[in-house]
């Protein structure tokens, strides 16, 4: 591919997304256009290019945007992360919100919907708990694709395999054919939509955890600040950021600090230690 | 001590793929071709987990996990069916019968690896 293409490429999708793409990434790039180049009847992607440079066509540079997303995602990805939330946060959230009975969680980069699925499961595990609790998650995510399948809540067979315990699958899903779909009632706990991190967010409300994982780490330091910094404005002084595993906040974000011996979890800067400890 | 799997499977193809799969994750792989001969290994020892089919001649993976349980010391190995039979009804009556996880044929490692992390077999990483 010629250098001036892949800038061309490149430089849209990080201006669209935030995601940044190296000259390494060029096969990355080659593999996943050549099929919308084709879809469009063009024989390459020198012809996308050009056909790029002659009409900045906003259908066209959304589908190549969303093309270059990494989708990948499991249900209780990474497990610990998930065992925090059901061992740590929510017994915090039970006690600190125990007068207001309401829970916000927001699935930032949500993909096909498993991270914001996984989370309801565990919510409507605990509910014996949460007498009366208005509970409320949303998942976005840049991708419409994506975001449409994580409505649909139908998995293939080796969706509901990684990270998804059998008697979940039991409890939750129901066989379609060859395929699997969440429940009505796990489906019903979850809103998801598209959005783009990097634009307005709208009156999307204050949240008490965030779910932020596995997305930052395709961004430069710039960005990564920038939406960090408004994640900030949009959690309750009180409330809990979860990262990846290879994500943090250290040197990038002063609004949020690390939790001592819980890995991975982020409070804001405001919010005194204790209250975790306590928790 | 170093942990081992029995492999309980018919078709030598695929306990020859599953046992390459488990060697890779540190266990020590036992071979048995049906149940019958899945009770005898057991009967000389009970291994760390058991990877079971469930048609076979000669005796089934739910006839062997239901006289598995029974054994002296038979509650002691976890139990991951893994099998082509992946309709709802089959899941829950492998579960009935005591299977602690199920894996629906085809199988990745990713998925072995998923479900040993599970039912921590092996750390998750
Ligand atoms: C690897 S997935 C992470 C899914 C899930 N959070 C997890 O940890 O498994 C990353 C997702 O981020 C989304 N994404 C990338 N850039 C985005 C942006 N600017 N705004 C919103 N979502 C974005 C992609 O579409 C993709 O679905």
């Amino acid at each position: 591919m010629k250098k001036e293409d892949f800038d061309l490429f490149a430089d849209m999708v990080k201006k669209r997304s935030g995601l940044v793409l190296t000259s390494e990434k060029a096969y990355l790039l080659e593999s996943r256009l050549m099929p919308v180049a084709r879809k469009l009847g063009l024989k390459d992607l020198e012809e996308l290019a050009a056909s790029l440079r002659n009409k900045r066509d906003e259908k066209i540079m959304e589908t190549i945007t969303e093309a270059m997303t990494t989708n990948e995602t499991f249900f209780f990805r990474d497990q610990k992360p998930f065992d925090q939330f059901r061992q740590v946060v929510l017994p915090h959230m039970l006690k600190v919100r125990a007068n207001k009975k309401s829970l916000r969680i927001w699935s930032a980069a949500s993909s096909t919907g498993q991270e914001a699925y996984s989370l309801a499961m565990i919510l409507s595990e605990e509910a014996h708990k949460m007498p009366g609790w208005h509970t409320e998650i949303i998942g976005t995510d840049i991708s419409h694709e994506v975001v449409e399948k994580a409505k649909a809540g139908l998995y293939n067979q080796f969706e509901v395999q990684r990270g998804l315990p059998v008697t979940m699958l039991v409890k939750y899903f129901q066989q379609k054919e060859d395929r699997w779909q969440i429940s009505d009632k796990i489906r019903g706990m979850v809103q998801y939509r598209t959005m783009n991190l990097l634009e307005d967010w709208g009156p999307i409300g204050l949240f008490d955890i965030i779910f932020c994982r596995n997305v930052l780490i395709y961004f430069d330091q710039p960005t990564k600040s920038k939406i960090l910094e408004r994640q900030s404005q949009v959690l309750a002084p009180d409330g809990a950021l979860f990262l990846g595993g290879a994500e943090s906040v250290l040197g990038i974000c002063d609004k949020f600090k690390s939790v001592e011996s819980q890995r991975g979890i982020y409070i804001p800067t405001v919010c005194p230690a204790d209250m975790w400890k306590a928790a | 001590m170093s942990k081992t799997c029995l492999v309980v499977e018919d078709s030598r193809v695929i306990r020859r793929v599953t046992c390459t799969i488990m060697d890779g994750f540190g266990f020590k792989c036992i071979e048995a071709e049906h149940g019958q001969e899945a009770v005898e290994a057991c009967e000389k020892e009970m291994p760390t987990v058991i990877l079971l089919d469930w048609n076979m001649p000669v005796m089934s993976g739910i006839e062997f996990l239901r006289k598995l349980r029974s054994m002296p010391k038979g509650d002691t190995p976890k139990v991951i069916f893994c099998t082509t039979e992946n309709d709802f009804s089959h899941i829950q009556e492998g579960m009935a019968a005591g299977a602690n996880e199920y894996i629906m044929k085809p199988f990745d490692s990713d998925i072995i690896k998923s479900k040993l992390q599970l039912l921590g077999l092996i750390e998750n990483t």
